[in-house]
């Protein structure tokens, strides 16, 4: 059994301000997951008569994207391609002291302690991530060939679970990494053909609206994803806004762009 | 309470053509003057949203997660089912329907699951155009595998994770359809009232659970996609946020609640480690392909696994049932692991658990086969357990996984409630007694993609909808009464935690009322559940205010329903006796310890009526009339 000391961001409100505070984890076992132990620091702030720290979790099966947890500085913590809910206490030592804060960008604005609001992900999505294949319009599954090779990239790109840790790692606050992964699996598949270049323009004019900083080349971004999105997603994103520029002239039609 | 199940006349095969025929359609200048409202984003919830707004409805969709792309649905790892016969392996509509309704051990009806049987073709066609990348063959191909339940290949998979690529194709045609303003999109908003008026389903009260508000919002149809209510258990494999908030708080309007007791446990789930578990984890069905089920075969045998030479070891599963070996159904699959438990044979702490064994697969495959299959399976068994399984064994025990009951819909999915609409694994209408693995995608997509979207229209073009909005007394009601709940929650200020509670009960329900049910156990449970509530309303601390985000407020509303609806499981599950798919009890088993059906006095829908705390509520029956099958004793052996 281990005991921790954590310092652990309070923020009571969005617009309140916000500041650490430190608890202590008495009785922590290695098989717990972090958000467990979280768990039972908070039943027993709750018994003292304290507010229970506010943190997303939904699946705890790492792949809903709801944690969001910056743990000593690292998006999830340590532990190489794992969320925060499946990060267990055997990647700590008795008497660590661990620092929990949010994600800190300025398109995520914090909404209380650890929660932070990642809508802007839904609206880059709305603003071209996706083929428009209205229900009932599909022909036979396949009539469409797929090579193995890139149906497996499309995957690998589409694995993302939108957490924000890519954001959250960048020191701009960047979200190149969640915008190119969407950007390169539908077009590496022939379904995202015809509307590539809608795409990646309203996609990233939208990344930009939500005032995402730049990209920084530091490739801290593919480092923290728990789920190992690959940074060639953004130089296949570049491509395709750079083909998509000559070939329209940069005007995103304003049907893509949403709202 | 009235049911009429709506079941169109003619032959099995042609009902649901006909009815399409005869369904009613609403033009498309009129669509635009419904509104519809949508409770839910996951696979059912986005798939009908996105599919109503593509026809032309004005369409409401709410969910509690702060993304719609964050529905449980993400979680499905196995695949989805469509008798799509690409193997060439004699798959047919026939053969799905008849895997699932004998899957479902005779529970279901036949129209609705010949029906789902029938689309399922047509949801991978939907998928694969919206990019869904689908596991291929070098040929360009769409790969199958096999699952329990069935003896051909009709699982289409995204590796372990495709209910997360149908849950993001899905969610991105919702967010199209959000983009170009043809969705409202309502995140972090928990729907706590279903408002009634004139008898109709016209609209919902949800809190909006960053600003704490109470927001009413008025429509002419309400669709409930909430997903099931397998927390009931506290430990599950459902996500923490699932309840049976949206559903029971309908029961309580009047939609009749159908089958609760049918509960499914999943036999491939990692086990319990200790006191502080707040959930289960699943190991995808899948792995029972190449993973061989087996305890020691004498008690007390303590040895490493791979000290245990072959002859020392119990394929228990093989030994069984020959015929189907590890891919028998779930609840065959979890009561056989519970009986090895119980016998005193199973493994690792506390003796609740049972290996599955790669090594086999891994010789005559090779590693790198079984990791292409099941790598990410599993990295996460060992970032969970510690444990290699490549090298090591794993350790799997059942768990809560997934509720074949649900609210009562008929043909159309629509509830004895006018205008009420239930899809997905909210209503009970396709799995009976047992759902077959990779059937969940499945209902959930057919029901949003094409069920619903047909037979809505059919309910707006055919009924007289007077003019309501949000400020009608009922809205202002039901706010009320919302808000008084909360009120009354954060005004006990006892001593326990939500979560004691939750898990107080959740040991009641997995005891009495889990694997293995007895009348003893289940009348036990009857007792305990109302004392447990009892001390939940006098004892009970919630901290915080109800103007705040606070997730404790949020908890104990789900907890509360949770102490009103495990009672109602319990009640179902004590008198429905016999046994029959997931719900076992113990009276009624054959010699050799399998379920024991009793189809002249069971073979039917027990359909729940609410009548307020004070009194029991009522056992409605929906008689279940097999045209097309005949009755059969399941048989895997």
């Amino acid at each position: 059994m281990m005991r921790l000391t954590l310092r652990v961001w309070r923020q009571p409100g969005p617009d309140a301000r916000g500041e650490f505070r430190t608890y202590i984890a008495n009785g922590v076992s290695e098989h717990m997951s972090f958000l467990e132990m979280l768990d039972v620091v908070n039943e027993d702030l709750l018994v003292r008569g304290d507010e229970p720290i506010a943190f997303d979790h939904d699946c705890r099966e790492g792949i809903c994207g709801s944690c969001a947890l910056m743990i000593n500085g690292l998006p999830h913590g340590p532990k190489r391609a794992t969320t925060a809910c499946q990060l267990h206490m055997r990647s700590f030592r008795d008497g660590d002291t661990i620092t929990v804060e949010p994600w800190r960008a300025r398109a995520f604005p914090v909404l209380r302690d650890l929660i932070v609001d990642r809508s802007a992900f839904d609206r880059i999505i709305a603003s071209g991530g996706f083929v428009s294949a209205p229900t009932g319009s599909a022909q036979d599954a396949n009539a469409i060939l797929v090579s193995k090779d890139r149906s497996d990239l499309a995957m690998d790109a589409a694995a993302c679970i939108g957490c924000g840790a890519c954001v959250a790692a960048c020191p701009n606050g960047s979200a190149i990494l969640f915008t190119s992964a969407k950007v390169a699996h539908l077009g590496l598949l022939p379904q995202g053909q015809p509307e590539r270049d809608r795409r990646v323009l309203g996609m990233v004019r939208q990344m930009d609206l939500e005032e995402f900083g730049g990209c920084t080349l530091f490739e801290e971004c593919e480092a923290a994803c728990p789920k190992e999105i690959s940074v060639e997603n953004i130089a296949r994103m570049n491509r395709d806004v750079l083909r998509a520029t000559l070939r329209d002239r940069g005007q995103v039609p304003v049907e893509v762009a949403g709202g | 309470m009235k049911l009429d199940a709506k079941i169109p006349g003619g032959p099995l095969a042609d009902k649901w053509d006909r009815h399409r025929a005869d369904l009613r359609l609403v033009s498309p200048a009129n669509k635009r003057k419904f509104h519809v409202i949508v409770v839910g984003s996951g696979l059912a919830g986005a798939s009908a949203a996105a599919s109503l707004a593509e026809l032309g409805y004005q369409v409401s969709c709410f969910c509690f997660q702060d993304s719609p792309r964050r529905a449980h649905s993400i979680a499905a790892q196995g695949g989805i089912n469509a008798a799509k016969n690409y193997q060439n392996d004699g798959d047919s509509t026939w053969r799905l329907f008849y895997d699932t309704i004998k899957g479902g051990d005779f529970r279901s009806r036949e129209a609705n699951v010949y029906r789902l049987a029938q689309v399922s073709a047509s949801i991978i066609d939907q998928c694969v155009a919206q990019g869904v990348p689908f596991a291929r063959e070098y040929g360009g191909m769409l790969a199958n595998r096999s699952f329990g339940g069935a003896q051909v290949s009709r699982t289409f998979y995204a590796r372990g994770q495709t209910g997360q690529q149908l849950l993001l194709g899905a969610y991105q045609a919702l967010e199209r359809m959000i983009g170009k303003g043809a969705i409202k999109m309502y995140s972090r908003h928990e729907m706590l009232e279903l408002v009634v008026v004139n008898e109709r389903a016209r609209g919902i009260v949800a809190r909006d659970l960053i600003t704490g508000e109470m927001a009413s919002f008025a429509g002419d149809a309400v669709v409930l996609a909430t997903g099931g209510y397998g927390n009931a258990f506290f430990l599950s494999t459902n996500a923490k946020g699932c309840n049976v908030t949206a559903a029971f708080r309908a029961y309580k309007k009047g939609a009749g609640f159908a089958n609760p007791c049918f509960t499914q446990i999943h036999p491939t789930c990692i086990p319990v480690s200790g006191e502080y578990q707040s959930k289960l984890t699943l190991m995808s069905e899948s792995l029972r392909n190449d993973g061989r089920v087996w305890v020691p075969k004498a008690h007390g045998d303590a040895r490493a696994p791979r000290e245990i030479p072959e002859a020392a070891r119990d394929y228990y599963l093989e030994r069984k049932y020959p015929a189907f070996g590890n891919l028998a159904p779930r609840d065959i699959a979890s009561r056989a692991a519970k009986e090895a438990c119980d016998d005193g044979r199973g493994v690792g702490p506390g003796g609740r658990g049972v290996y599955l064994d790669f090594s086999s697969a891994i010789q005559r495959l090779g590693e790198a086969t079984i990791r292409e299959r099941y790598g990410n399976l599993f990295e996460m068994y060992e970032r969970i357990t510690g444990e290699n399984p490549y090298t090591v064994p794993m350790r799997i025990y059942p768990a809560v996984h997934y509720t074949m009951g649900g609210l009562w819909v008929d043909y159309n999915l629509m509830s004895n409630l006018s205008g009420l609409h239930v899809i997905g694994e909210a209503n009970f209408s396709d799995h009976g007694a047992n759902r077959l693995g990779a059937s969940a995608l499945m209902q959930g997509l057919a029901d949003g993609y094409f069920i619903l979207p047909y037979t809505i229209g059919d309910y707006l073009a055919g009924t007289k909808l007077e003019a309501v909005d949000a400020s009608h007394a009922a809205f202002k009601e039901a706010e009320t009464r919302a808000s008084t709940q909360t009120s009354r929650l954060l005004s006990i200020s006892g001593t326990r935690s939500v979560d004691s509670f939750h898990k107080e009960l959740g040991h009641v329900m997995w005891n009495d009322c889990g694997m293995a049910r007895t009348r003893d156990g289940l009348q036990r449970a009857l007792t305990r559940i109302p004392e447990i509530r009892a001390e939940f309303w006098e004892n009970v601390k919630v901290p915080g205010s109800a103007a705040t985000l606070n997730q404790s407020l949020e908890k104990a509303g789900r907890v509360a329903d949770f102490l009103e609806f495990g009672e109602l499981v319990c009640l179902d599950a004590l008198q429905r006796e016999e046994s029959c798919g997931g719900h076992f009890r113990t009276e009624y088993q054959t010699a050799d310890g399998e379920a024991r059906r009793n189809d002249e006095a069971f073979a039917h829908v027990a359909v729940w009526e609410h009548r307020g705390l004070e009194q029991a509520p009522i056992r409605h029956v929906e008689p279940l009339d097999f045209e097309f099958v005949k009755l059969a004793t399941r048989s895997y052996k």
